[in-house]
This record gives structure tokens, sequence and C-alpha cells, in this order.
């Protein structure tokens, strides 16, 4: 249809086929922009008009930005594994859990005794550390035996280990909701700016996320094992070749998904205070569906996938209905596929090529 | 020339005589096996669990059947598939139960619906009926859900057909809030019930499931027959051999003349199809039809049932299905924790189900990457290495 109406256009550029071809011309370049703005717009425009000022939907932005910081760092982990073995890693938002769940013990066992600055770093040390070594541990059982074989079969043996590390949590948490408290007076705001508070829980989710980004940033560009990584992922059999040990970085891809799903943990811990064995699935499934937005297999998508779900979400919940919330994502991440089929910023991944 | 003519001579019919004897020798064992399975049940009590985890398994393998197609055939990974389970099982509870009746009224349709459902309000169709439909709606949905994917690739299809599945089941969750004509569209989490109980031509109502699961049971292993025999003789079809060519190189397929879009929504549509029936016979067994069976895990199950049983394997998957769904609903809730009873090892079994099916599932894997019955293409690819890139580390030139 497309190469019809463009030969059409050429051969007789009537009006009618003029119009459609600038049209669609218009909507490839733009589409997506409109798409992703028209609710903020519009829900800006509506609060000029009530409260005459755009305080509500700022609010909503900062809160949705927070949040979808967590998401964004659960997505990269999702996005480094996909990058470097096309592998939908469903097993990295149970490790996710887990992260929340070493949180959760860690402070609950020593606030008490050395404070609460040092229990946070405390808990977000081990609990980086725990989510690592699992996901490490993954990769070597589940993934690694599997290397030559059909290219969905890892696919199960991560469900697999999903259900596992499910099961852990649920024998952990003794299948309740846990609730961490509040240590860090979550809505106690440091300062405000145009009505917006900029609080403590925000504190937490942009000074852990923005050092982490800078940091792996920093490691994959510069480091010796960060530019073997992306080395495998264009390429693996070249990599080899040019005496890359990939079954090393591909473990050091693990490693780095399981130290931000851990790192998620702790901020999901404090920001949204609550811990259930059950919630790593819908934090995978919405992680995973930004990285996928942003185009898999790409760092800086994952990011911005994160934080236009987390807007999403928060606008949805506090404006409409919460319940409908995972409908409205799914339904701007089909629109955003079509309008864009590789992802906001996908580049060409080996299988998206 | 002769010589030509005398090779092939004596080389003919050695080579068919042996593909003729191994298809005889699979023809016997397949009705061997069928004659096994219909007699089963009859060793069993009327209502022994065995026989209804059976008739579940035997209502999973369709479902596996179907998504075999899509995934298996045509190699467009579909993690949204729990979608056509929704819309097949509301299809039975709209069109077979006594949900859309207002309050007060005493109007009915009853469209050869048995004499159970004389004089009952609410909407009475016929068990055949309502499964024609269901596989009707279902193909149209399957369409619906495959136009997007057209354009993309590899994973990104998973995604969205993932997102297709949780929005029909936040639909499913939330219908108490849709209003259509002043009927709620679905009743969420409370769910539709009870479900009519089907009545067939020729045999009559079908009894409740309290007092006899026999009749399920065949009538579920009859389906099966149905969908096997479609899948057999679409596998071998003008069809399934456009399907197998775009799941082994699109570009190349589509360069032979193969019309992609048609070939590909085909698969989307008949994999919907079967899911459909499958959906509408768990509706009426299940006699519920509740926004919490269509959780994102189900997809998983069925398609782990694919995957480990050999993709694109008919058989395979038949095996599959019937093993995760004995180890799902026989070993980890029956045998397993009375064994563990017999032995005197008190845990609370029920706490471990998630973990030992996990468990299962990587062990079965790493074992068996290729599958547990593999199809004889795969297995050459995978055994030679002459694969299309299909592997995890193997660059693609496309």
């Amino acid at each position: 249809m497309e190469a019809a109406s463009i030969t059409a256009s050429r051969i007789a550029p009537t009006t009618a086929s003029r119009l459609w071809a600038n049209t669609r011309e218009f909507l490839d370049q733009y589409g997506l922009i409109i798409l992703l703005l028209a609710m903020p717009v519009a829900y800006g425009i509506h609060d000029i008009l009530e409260d005459h000022s755009l305080s509500h939907l700022l609010r909503n932005i900062k809160e949705g930005l927070s949040n979808g910081a967590i998401y964004a760092i659960i997505a990269l982990g999702y996005t480094l594994v996909y990058g470097i073995i096309e592998l939908i890693n469903f097993a990295h938002g149970d490790l996710f859990m887990i992260g929340t769940a070493t949180s959760a013990s860690v402070l609950a066992w020593l606030i008490g005794p050395i404070g609460l600055l040092l229990a946070c770093v405390a808990a977000l040390l081990i609990a980086m550390i725990t989510c690592a070594s699992i996901n490490a541990m993954i990769e070597r059982i589940a993934y690694r035996p599997l290397r030559g074989a059909p290219k969905l079969a890892p696919l199960i043996t991560a469900v697999g280990f999903s259900f596992l590390l499910v099961n852990v949590g649920q024998l952990w948490l003794s299948g309740q909701h846990v609730s961490v408290g509040d240590p860090i007076d979550n809505s106690v705001a440091f300062f405000t700016v145009f009505d917006v508070p900029f609080t403590h829980g925000d504190a937490i989710a942009f000074g852990v996320a923005i050092p982490l980004l800078l940091a792996l940033t920093a490691f994959i560009t510069t480091s010796r094992l960060g530019k073997a990584m992306r080395a495998t992922a264009q390429d693996p059999e070249a990599a080899r070749l040019m005496g890359i040990n990939v079954d090393t970085t591909i473990s050091v891809t693990f490693i780095i998904g399981g130290l931000l799903a851990g790192a998620a943990g702790l901020m999901w811990a404090l920001y949204q205070n609550d811990v259930y064995f059950f919630q790593g699935f819908q934090a995978g499934l919405i992680a995973f569906t930004a990285a996928v937005m942003g185009g898999i297999g790409n760092l800086k998508g994952a990011v911005l996938g994160g934080l236009i779900i987390g807007c999403i979400q928060v606008i949805n919940d506090d404006r409409w209905n919460a319940t409908w919330t995972p409908a409205v994502v799914f339904i701007y991440l089909i629109l955003i596929m079509v309008f864009r089929p590789r992802g906001l910023v996908g580049e060409e991944t080996r299988e998206a090529g | 020339m002769s010589a030509l003519t005398q090779a092939r001579a004596s080389l003919t019919p050695a080579f068919m005589k042996n593909e003729r004897q191994r298809r005889t020798a699979s023809r016997v064992l397949a009705v061997a096996l069928i004659v096994f399975v219909a007699i089963l049940p009859l060793f069993f009590p009327l209502t022994a669990t065995f026989v209804n985890t059976s008739t579940i398994a035997l209502a999973y393998i369709v479902m596996a059947l179907g998504l075999n197609i899509v995934v298996g055939f045509a190699g467009l990974l579909d993690l949204g598939y729990v979608a056509f389970y929704a819309l097949g099982a509301y299809a039975m509870g709209w069109f077979g139960s006594t949900y859309f009746v207002k309050e007060g009224s005493s109007a009915s349709i009853n469209v050869f619906a048995g004499p159970e459902a004389k004089g009952q309000v609410g909407i009475h169709f016929n068990f055949l009926l309502i499964l024609l439909a269901a596989v009707v709606i279902c193909a149209i949905a399957g369409i619906l859900i495959g136009l997007p994917t057209l354009r993309l690739r590899g994973d990104y299809i998973a995604i969205v057909t993932l997102a297709f599945g949780e929005i029909i089941r936040v639909i499913a969750v939330n219908g108490e809030s849709i209003h259509l004509f002043g009927y709620e569209l679905t009743n969420g989490k409370k769910g539709i019930t009870p479900i009519d109980v089907p009545s067939l031509p020729g045999y009559g109502t079908l009894p409740i499931q309290d007092f006899n699961l026999r009749p399920w049971y065949w009538l579920a292993l009859v389906m099966v027959l149905v969908v096997l025999f479609c899948n057999i003789r679409l596998r071998d079809s003008r069809l399934g051999r456009a399907w197998i060519a775009i799941r082994e190189d699109e570009v190349a397929a589509t360069s032979m003349g193969i019309p992609a879009v048609k070939t590909k929504l085909l698969a989307y549509a008949t994999g919907a199809a079967f899911g459909g029936m499958s959906g509408a016979f768990l509706g009426a067994y299940l006699r519920t039809v509740n926004a919490d069976q269509f959780e994102f895990s189900f997809s998983i199950l069925i398609l782990a049932m694919v995957i480990l049983g050999g993709l694109g394997s008919i058989w395979g998957v038949v095996l599959g299905a019937a093993v995760l769904s004995y180890i799902d609903r026989q070993i980890i809730q029956e045998t397993g924790p009375n064994l563990l009873k017999d032995l005197g090892i008190t845990i609370d079994a029920s706490q471990l189900g998630f973990g030992v099916f996990g468990f299962l599932l990587v062990v079965m894997m790493v074992l068996r990457p290729e599958g547990l019955l593999p199809e004889r293409r795969r297995k050459l690819e995978f055994e030679e290495g002459v694969g299309t890139g299909e592997t995890m580390l193997e660059a693609r030139v496309t």
C-alpha cells in the first residue's frame, strides 16, 4: 500500500494522493510525538481551565519520573541481557522481587543497631550482591548449557527459574505483604517549586538511579569489559575471533543486570514501602514493556521507556482509574510498535534488523 | 542412461519400502495409543481425580496444538495465547448460561439447548453451536491481534501479543464496569456461573461433573482427535509448507511468491480458533468463567508445553502438553504430597508447588533442549548444525 501510493503520486500527482502521501509522511515523523504528548497536553489544558495552574500535572509528572526511575533500572537488566544473547530473561522481574525482600530484611535487621543511613547503604550493597550472585548462578545453570540449543529453549528455563524464585520469595515472606514501614519519611519535602514538592522518596529514586546510570554508561563505554560486551552484542562469533572470552562477557552482563535489580529492589522497598512475593511478575512485565518500548537492546531506550511508562501510570492512576492502568500502558505499547516497529530509539539489533 | 534407470529401479523401491514401513508402523502405533487412551477411564471410578486431570490435560493438548501452529509452524512467538482461552470461555458463558438476565425479566433465548435449559431465562444455545461461535470469534480476534505484528520481527511480535493478552485480561477483570445494552460484559472475578451442561445430538445431555466424568473425558478426546487430524492435514498442506517456509526464512519465502501477510494471518486465525474451542470446552467443564483463570502464566504454561514437547512436532506437542498437565495437576497437587505424607515428612507441600514445577521445567529443558520428540527437520538441524540462525549465538546475516 505504501509503495503503491508513492508510485501513484509520482506518476499522476493528483490532489488526493498527494494529500495522502503528505499525511503519511507527517504521521511517520510526528505521529509518535503527538501520541506521547496527547495525554499530558490534554490534562494540562484541563488543569489551566479548571485550576488556572499546571502544578497538578507537574506533580503527576514528577511522581511518574520517580516511579519510572525504578522501572528504568529494572528495564536495563532486561535490555542488557537481550542485547547480548537475545533472550527475554523472564526471571529478571522475580530477581528484582528477591532484591526487595533482601532490602526489607536487611533494613528491618540493621536500622536499629547502626542507624538509618548506614542501614540503607548496607541494604543496597547486600541486595545488589545477592541479586548479582543469583543472576550469575542462573546464567551458569540454566542458560549456558543451552547456548547451542534452539532459540526458545532458554526462554523456558528462564520461566522455570522465575517460578523457583517466586517460591523462594513466598517461603521467605511467608506468602504475605510485608511492610517496610516508612523509614525515610517518604512524603516529607526538601523544597517546593511551583507547588511541586521534592520529597525524600524522590531523592532516593533519583539519588540511586542517576549515579548508577552514570557508572553503567562509563563502564560500558570506556572499560575493557564494557567494550567486550558491546562487541559480543554486535557479533558474538567475530568477538570470539578477536580474542574476547564470550562466556566471561556474558557472565559479566548477567552480574551487572543482577546488581541493577538489587538496587531497584532497595529503591522499591524505600519508595513503595511494601514487599510481596508476586510483585516481581507485575514489575517485570512493566519493565520489560519499557525495554521494548525504547527499543530492546538499547540502554538509552530502556531508561526512556521506563520514565514514559512511569508517567503514563501515575497520570492514569491519578486522573482516571488505577484498575485500567495496565491496559492503558499496553495500548500505548501497541501504538508505539505500530508507529515505530523498532521502539523509540531502537537500533538495529541482530534479530530486528 | 540405462545405468541410471537401473540404479533408480534398485534404489527407489528400497527407499519407498522403508518409508512405507515407517508409516505403517507409526499408524499402528497411533491407533493403539488412541484405543488405549479411549478405554483408560474405564479402569478408574466414575469421578476419579485422575479422570478429571486427564480431561483437563486433553483440553490443554488442544490449546498446545493450536499454539504450535503459530509458534511451531509459522515461527511467530505468541505470549498472549490466553486471550483466546478467555474469548472462547466467555463465548460459552455468554451464550450458554443465565447470565444475561435483567431483574424481574423472564426473557429467554433457547436454540437446541436441550431439555435442561427449557424454560430457563437467559441465552441458551446448543453446546456445538457455541463451540462454533467460539471458533469464529477467536479466528477474527486472532487476525485482529495479528495485524499490528505484521511489520514487526522476532521478539517484538512476542511483546505485542503479550500486550493484547494482558488487555483482554484487564477487560475481563473490569468487565463489570463495561455496559452493553444495559448488561455487564463480564462478571469479573466473581465469574459467570453456572454454565449449561452440554446437550449433544444423538447422545442427550451430559451427566453433571459430580456424578460421572467419563462422557466429559470422551468429549474432550473427540475434540483432540478432530484437532489432531486438522493439524496433521494442515502441516502437510500447501499452507502448512508455506508456514514452515516463512519460519525458516521470511525473505526467501516471500521472494518465492508466498504471500507473507495472508500466510501469517491464517496461522494466527487457525491457532486462535483451536484455542477458542478448548476455552469454550473448559468453560463448560469447569462450570464457571472467571477472570482469575486468564493470567499471563497460563500463556507461559501452554508455551512451555509446545517448546518442551518439540516446536513444530505434532506428537511432541501432544506429549509435552500431557506431561506438563500431569506434573502440574496430578504429581504436584496429589501424588507428591501423598508420597511425602507416607514417608512421614511433614512439609506443607502446597507451598512448594511453584518451585517444584519450575525446577522440573529447568531440568527437562537442560536435558532435552530440542524437545521431547523433536520435529525431524529441527532434529537434523540441531544434530548437524545446519541451522538458519536459530540458535542463541549465531549471528544473523539478514
